[in-house]
């Protein structure tokens, strides 16, 4: 597989340009013509800790991360803590390479700074390197660095180096360089890469290398993009304009976009003392006839439950995302698990009246963000957006015409003061806001300074004219009212292509998942029918309401269905037996829950364990099988 | 038609206009100090101008809460404590509204004690009515963040150990640009500081003195009170910072030794107003934002024009 793919792995600490660096090299291989998709990886730590970014670029497409990686760039971690004897975190300064070799594949290549690393204080490395078949290239790149420009330049040097043993030019890499970089750190970063490049060329027979860089070429312009990139346009091409929020990992990336682009669309951003108030705030701007979110993590977006149930009940427009991490409390802050499922469908008191919808893509991202403010404003209905700090933070290359579309700004069921006027009041001048029998269950509605619009939201119950009222007769016809949205937005999702499919449509088996592990899903699926096992998969994006005709159609198909999450307890498995309860002896889950998402040989082998050969747990991975109920 | 006609209104408005036909009548307690803010309320409002239905009247949880049903406005009946956050973001959305938020004690100084610290400290445009009855009202007689210490109740049955919570200092440090207290029992200054308090620009906090007959027995009816501002015992200066501090603290502990002290107590006009400072640094457009969703001919941009090309 070295021929086909390169999955380019650059460690170091937080702090020491990991992300930028990484940024802009993966850049330039979507520049050379290749697709790529990256895996961020890293601690809860300001400074120092292991930290590493994988690049895995490919001319076919890529969707997930790959299977362990075969080009190391390890450079020091300048900010880890001295070694000494007894240390929780051990020998900090040698992470950078020693906690990366496990993954490393076969005739993998690696490249350290010897300026800073010294492999000698990892036991058996020169036997794990010839056991292993690698390529170990020890170049002093901080001294390369140090005498041309600054130590900091270091990662320059490593990409130079790389670039000379993987046979790739640098003309893309300089041309981002010129793009990104002030003049003053301009041309000593240019001497060092080219220097570190011709080096690597004169000193090393890299002819021996077997890592290379694939060649592609794309059809039409790429764009590099995060998940929360997609989610932030999507809201701005769907006419938000108001965000309020309080920092969190990873939601603060959205918050951030947002935040900095805004300002220059004549839209506002308020960072707030907590989450209530952030949530708050977005009911308030909405209530006052603005297109508004806000979001956060699970432990914000615990807070945010009351302003929830608030906008449920006022039927206020309102788009939340959440972007989850491993829980419960604060959990592991950095890393990926789709665990607050549940917590986003049922938090918040009394029956729940809110859509939730979990995108499994980049691509899937901007279109339901979109979607979100699209269902939020027509039914008068919160919806959430649910995703994770994998999708949230990985890059992956995304046609530009694919953001090329109108954009909207409508505001749904809102009337005009003329219209208003022809809308029942009461006797004393006060509008129906909520009126009992409407199509839909949506009643259109006013906003404050209209004249002939004024009534009273309330997250108390509340007759049409939003007065309080305890009466049993308006009760049912409230709630009856407020749940027929649903399903009226049921009907409109049918007509939204969401879920995503793959493997042939007659397979005997199917895997079942949601949000981003779609894309590890369907890489996974691919191989097992290249390995004449006969499988297809369903990536499920809406959580709520649960497309329980699409879902049911697809476990009656086939034989057997493994449900793939990032949670402990089968929580999406629950969701579909909430949903398709006499389906759960078809119905057994494999979990990862480690902090690190499914690689596809977990999901191959996992099945192959599990359903192919018979109940069990695959070997050799932090996955858990859990048999169908009643096996 | 405009969008928001209601809006800037001219026209004489008469105080019935505030009186909704359904449930005209409140269902207080007989003799509770609530009465005398929503009576206030509907006098303040004419005279400054505002019509029902350019006003947003934001309340939280409690009795006070129930004003919302009995002032007939735009209205949001929020959850408790939350009534501040609703209020500012409306203001911020559509700064030509009148807002107006109000709770009681436990509302704004216990549960929402955040919201109300942040609010005053950003100085929003928008006036804060406290109903301070010393008690939790709506669920019978619990002692609240104002209950003077040792009062006794079903949930502190020994008497309350904690010093109670100081409102007007609090507002003040927390950066609040106009603070007074008033009580129910005196109409005409409880009037005139509304007046006033919706006319500042910035956060203007009233601290509203509202007897509870029903749960507070052993509270003072509030009288008699004293106006610092007319009393020649008092000689402060309001625009001062530090004599406005001073005055509070003397206020705020001789109201446990019987004596009611109300009264402007520190008026702010130079300091902007959020809106103000935001639109400064160019993060709040000079219109109305709720405006623009109703322009036909304002071009909303696109993601695709205006941030896609840093990807490529």
């Amino acid at each position: 597989m070295t021929d086909q793919e390169l999955i380019w792995r650059i460690s170091g600490g937080s702090g020491d340009g990991i992300a930028s660096t990484s940024q802009n090299f993966a850049k330039a291989l979507m520049r050379s013509g290749l697709n790529v998709f990256t895996h961020r990886h890293y601690p809860s730590r300001i400074r120092g800790g292991h930290t590493y970014t994988e690049i895995r670029a490919a001319s076919g497409p890529v969707e997930s991360r790959g299977d362990g990686y075969n080009f190391l760039l390890a450079l020091g971690d300048s900010f880890a803590r001295n070694p000494q004897e007894g240390a929780v975190y051990g020998n900090e300064e040698i992470k950078p390479l020693s906690e990366n070799l496990d993954e490393l594949r076969e005739g993998g290549v690696i490249v350290y700074d010897e300026g800073l690393l010294d492999p000698s204080e990892i036991p058996n490395f020169d036997e794990r390197v010839e056991e292993n078949d690698w390529h170990v290239f020890p170049l002093d790149l901080r001294g390369l660095a140090r005498d041309m420009g600054r130590e900091v330049m270091r990662n320059t040097a490593g990409v130079g180096a790389t670039c000379a043993l993987i046979g790739m030019e640098l003309d893309h890499v300089e041309d981002l360089m010129r793009d990104a970089m002030p003049e003053k750190i301009l041309d000593p970063n240019l001497e060092i890469l080219e220097t570190a490049y011709d080096q690597v060329r004169e000193e090393y027979d890299v002819d021996d290398v077997d890592v290379s860089v694939p060649t592609g070429e794309h059809e039409e312009t790429q764009l590099l993009m995060s998940g929360s990139d997609a989610i932030a346009y999507g809201a701005i091409d769907e006419g938000c304009r108001f965000i309020a929020g309080y920092p969190m990992t990873p939601w603060t990336e959205v918050f951030t976009i947002m935040t900095q682009n805004l300002p220059e669309l004549g839209g506002i951003s308020e960072q707030v003392e907590d989450e209530i108030a952030a949530a708050a705030l977005a009911v308030g701007a909405s209530h006052a006839g603005v297109k508004a979110m806000s979001g956060s993590s699970g432990g914000g977006f615990a807070l945010m439950s009351e302003p929830l149930g608030l906008a449920e009940m006022t039927e206020t427009p309102l788009v939340l995302v959440e972007a989850m991490r491993a829980g419960p409390s604060t959990g592991m802050p950095t890393k990926p698990e789709q665990s607050d499922l549940e917590h986003v469908l049922y938090t918040s008191q009394g029956d729940s009246q809110r859509v939730v919808l979990a995108p499994g893509t980049v691509e899937e991202a901007y279109e339901q963000s979109r979607l979100a403010f699209r269902l939020a404003y027509e039914y008068q209905i919160p919806t959430i957006l649910l995703y994770d700090q994998k999708l949230g933070g990985e890059l992956k290359n995304v046609p530009k015409s694919h953001f090329d579309r109108e954009p909207n700004p409508t505001l749904g069921k809102t009337l005009t003061e003329e219209e208003l006027a022809e809308q029942p009041h009461s006797a004393d001048g006060k509008f129906h806001r909520f009126q009992h029998d409407v199509e839909d269950g949506v009643t259109p509605r006013s906003i404050p300074g209209q004249k002939g619009g004024r009534y009273l939201a309330t997250g108390n119950e509340h007759d049409p004219t939003g007065h309080i009222s305890e009466s049993p007769d308006n009760r049912v016809a409230q709630i009856d009212r407020r749940t027929q949205k649903l399903e009226a937005i049921r009907a409109d999702l049918d007509t939204v292509d969401t879920s995503s499919y793959a493997g042939p449509a007659d397979a005997e088996y199917g895997v079942l998942t949601f949000g981003s592990q779609q894309g590890t899903v369907e890489e996974a699926v691919g191989r097992l029918n290249d390995a004449g096992v006969s499988v297809k998969s369903l990536g499920v994006s809406d959580m709520l309401p649960f497309p329980t005709e699409e879902v049911e159609a697809f476990i009656e198909s086939v034989e057997e269905v493994l449900v793939v999450e990032m949670t402990a307890s089968g929580q999406f498995r629950g969701l579909v037996q909430k949903n398709l309860g006499r389906y759960g002896e078809k119905l057994s889950s494999l979990l990862k829950y480690n902090g690190n998402p499914f690689e596809p040989a977990e999901v191959v082998d996992g099945f192959e364990a599990a359903i192919v050969e018979g109940d069990g747990d695959a070997s050799g991975h932090q996955t858990t099988f859990v048999p169908a109920a009643g096996d | 038609m405009s969008t928001f006609s209601a809006i800037g209104e001219e026209r004489e408005i008469d105080r019935d206009e505030y009186t909704p036909g359904v449930e005209p009548q409140p269902t207080w307690c007989p003799g509770c100090g609530d009465f005398s803010v929503l009576k206030a309320l509907k006098q303040a409002l004419p005279e400054v101008g505002r019509t029902p239905e350019e006003t947003l009247l934001c309340t939280g949880i409690g009795c006070s809460g129930k004003l919302n049903s009995y002032l007939d406005t735009y209205g949001f009946h929020t959850i408790h404590g939350r009534s501040l956050p609703v209020a500012r973001a409306a203001k911020l959305a559509n700064p030509d509204l009148e807002v107006i938020a109000a709770g009681g004690d436990g509302d704004g100084y216990g549960i929402g004690g955040n919201h109300f610290i942040h609010t005053a400290r950003e100085n929003h445009d928008m006036t804060y009515i406290v109903f301070n009855n010393e008690i939790f009202g709506l669920t019978k007689g619990q002692t609240s963040p104002t209950s003077p210490k040792g009062h006794k109740s079903k949930t502190q049955p020994h008497g309350s150990a904690k010093e109670p919570l100081k409102p007007l200092s609090m507002s003040l440090n927390a950066g609040a640009s106009y603070v007074a207290r008033t009580a129910a029992v005196n109409p005409n200054q409880a009037k005139e500081i509304l007046i006033e308090a919706i006319e500042h620009d910035g956060f203007a906090h009233v601290d509203f003195l509202t007897q509870c007959p029903t749960w507070n027995k052993d509270a003072r009816q509030y009288v008699p009170y004293i106006d610092v501002n007319d009393s020649d015992d008092y000689d402060f200066d309001r625009t001062d910072r530090v004599e406005a501090a001073e005055m509070m603290r003397t206020t705020e502990e001789a109201l446990y030794d019987g004596e009611v002290l109300t009264g402007r107590f520190y008026v702010d006009e130079d300091r902007p107003s959020y809106g103000q400072e935001k639109r400064q640094i160019g993060e709040m457009p000079e219109e109305p934002l709720a405006e623009r969703y109703w322009d036909d001919d304002y071009e909303w941009e696109r993601s695709y024009d205006r941030f896609i090309d840093k990807h490529e």
